[in-house]
């Protein structure tokens, strides 16, 4: 789906979500209330800039209160790779946006995130993965890094990859994988009404993050559960 | 393989107080940092949880998966500790690494220690096990939200040969306090990786001058991107973890309005510079170009001249 559709299911009424650079800031009505909406647009990178942008318009939903949700809507590129970028300490950048997703939802701004195109890396980690819940929507296509790029750095054979791909969700890009390692909770139907379902998505907010539990049921992430469980078990202040 | 790594550096010097930071394994670390002993590994090498993934890419494993955790005591407090081998995998986060420290954060909820310390270094996500790593730093990143909402202190320290790359960046940023040694580097983008997508004109991986400048501990430290700054030994990481302990912000709203502040200011005084002795010109360093080379006593004297580089939003 492209965003304009998305937008127009999520609300039928209207609203004012705008789009600039790349970046999505806005909201519009939703059960009564309203829905504040952020995101990457057009596969754009995550940069400095961009980052900083972004968490400031949380920061503006969590001081106006009201627990009002917030949806995290993402088409972008990695985190914007360049000199001045990490000069300015991009590191910062996106671990603060990261950090105002994750008080806005525990100051009880339940906060949902959507993958509709690309995502990688740094960008994915500081925004739709740093929501209480994240979903996908069909063809979205999140990735850490390319096949070819990691048949460069694993100096395996692009065509093994490949192959590897098909039954190895551990490593593998695309949304499938994301769903099995239980980074992405779910995969909303283009063909309902989106209002609806993310509607849903928010009543049926789990109080933890088990997305270790998913990752083990869903087979992605076989153990990861497990060996967390352990270290909080055998864990003990001496 | 890491289980027969050697640390020549720690081995025979006792406690090995002087011993460089950046030249010792992560057990090294972890046995020179806290009090003598006290260290107690959860989830040991004995137990030879190795990666299930690793095998099936034709690459050797190790029996701790390149992540230590336990508990100990740091000048008698109780604490929850977690290093990383850098030299396992460059220190890189696959499926059993990851959940190590997820699970040490969820106990540090129950347990409440005095602190968690995290000794990074890493390269960020390891590839073979790219979507395993990439969720994990995410629930890592939630963990620590959480522990510091619960009022435990997290303290990232980064002076290790993997520096803290990738997604190990975003945890640092994540944490209540940095301490950085000088061959600390903080990134996302490592020089290779930006070099490879941008060419060398961006940013030339050899020029290794220009990576300390633009990521290493002096510049991290002076624009606020860390909080401590520490020479290359264990005993002056044990220090600056103790000092910071008790100056660890709080993580609530106003906490984030500050950093929300600070950061913008970031953009509008230093947006334009080209190169990180720009950014220190503006900062009131008279001689920017000398930075490299200062000592650490040098730099310290430095850092109390300019006063503008210690903050609480974080």
């Amino acid at each position: 789906m492209m965003l304009a559709e998305i937008l127009a299911s999520l609300f039928p009424e209207g609203h004012t979500v705008t789009i600039a650079d790349g970046l999505i800031s806005g909201e519009g009505p939703f059960r009564g209330g309203r829905l504040a909406v952020i995101g990457i647009d057009g596969d754009t990178a995550l940069g400095v800039d961009g980052a900083c942008r972004l968490a400031g318009d949380v920061l503006d939903v969590v001081r106006r209160g009201g627990g009002t949700p917030i949806l995290v809507a993402i088409d972008s590129d990695s985190q914007r790779m360049s000199r001045r970028d990490e000069l300015l300490g991009l590191n910062e950048y996106l671990a603060h946006l990261a950090k105002t997703l994750l008080l806005a939802d525990a100051h009880g701004h339940p906060t949902v995130g959507l993958i509709y195109g690309h995502s990688a890396a740094g960008a994915f980690i500081a925004t739709a993965l740093a929501t209480r819940v994240l979903v996908g929507l069909p063809g979205a296509n999140p990735s850490v890094m390319d096949l070819p790029s990691v048949a460069r750095v694993t100096k395996l054979p692009l065509d093994r990859l490949e192959a590897m791909a098909k039954d190895t969700p551990v490593f593998a890009p695309g949304l499938d994988n994301m769903v099995r390692t239980g980074a992405v909770q779910a995969v909303l139907d283009p063909d309902l009404p989106l209002a609806d379902q993310i509607a849903a998505v928010i009543d049926a907010m789990p109080e933890d993050d088990h997305r270790d539990r998913l990752g083990r049921e869903r087979g992605g992430r076989p153990v990861a559960e497990e060996v967390a469980a352990q270290v909080v078990r055998d864990a003990a202040l001496g | 393989m890491n289980e027969r790594i050697i640390d020549l550096a720690a081995r025979g010097e006792g406690r090995g107080w002087a011993t460089s930071w950046y030249e010792a394994s992560a057990r090294a670390r972890i046995d020179g940092l806290l009090d003598a002993g006290s260290f107690r590994e959860v989830i040991g090498p004995e137990q030879r949880r190795m990666s299930p993934h690793l095998p099936l890419f034709d690459l050797p494993r190790a029996f701790d998966d390149g992540m230590i955790v336990g508990s100990g005591r740091l000048d008698g407090s109780a604490v929850l500790v977690a290093a990383q081998e850098g030299r396992f995998m460059g220190g890189a986060f696959g499926e059993i690494h990851g959940a190590k420290l997820v699970g040490l954060l969820r106990a540090a909820l129950k347990l409440k220690p005095a602190a968690v310390l995290i000794l990074f270094d890493t390269g960020g996500v390891r590839l073979q096990e790219a979507n395993a790593g990439e969720t994990a730093i995410a629930e890592v990143m939630r963990a620590i939200m959480r522990v510091r909402a619960a009022g435990v202190p997290v303290i990232g320290l980064i002076g290790g040969r993997a520096g803290a790359y990738g997604g190990g960046g975003l945890i640092a940023g994540t944490c209540s306090r940095l301490v950085v040694s000088e061959g600390g580097r903080i990134s996302v983008s490592g020089p290779e990786v930006i070099e490879t997508n941008k060419g060398a004109e961006e940013f030339d991986s050899r020029d290794r001058a220009l990576v300390w400048r633009t990521m290493g501990g002096k510049h991290r430290r002076l624009t606020g991107g860390a909080d401590a700054y520490a020479d290359d030994t264990i005993e002056a990481f044990r220090q600056a973890a103790l000092d910071q302990i008790g100056r660890a912000p709080a993580f609530d709203l106003a906490t984030l309005e500050a950093e929300q502040r600070r950061l913008e200011e970031r953009l509008v005084r230093f947006g334009d510079c080209r190169d990180a002795t720009e950014i220190w010109g503006q900062l009131g360093v008279n001689d920017p170009e000398s930075v490299p080379a200062l000592t650490t006593a040098d730099f310290e004297t430095l850092l109390v001249s300019l006063g503008e580089t210690t903050h609480d939003a974080r």
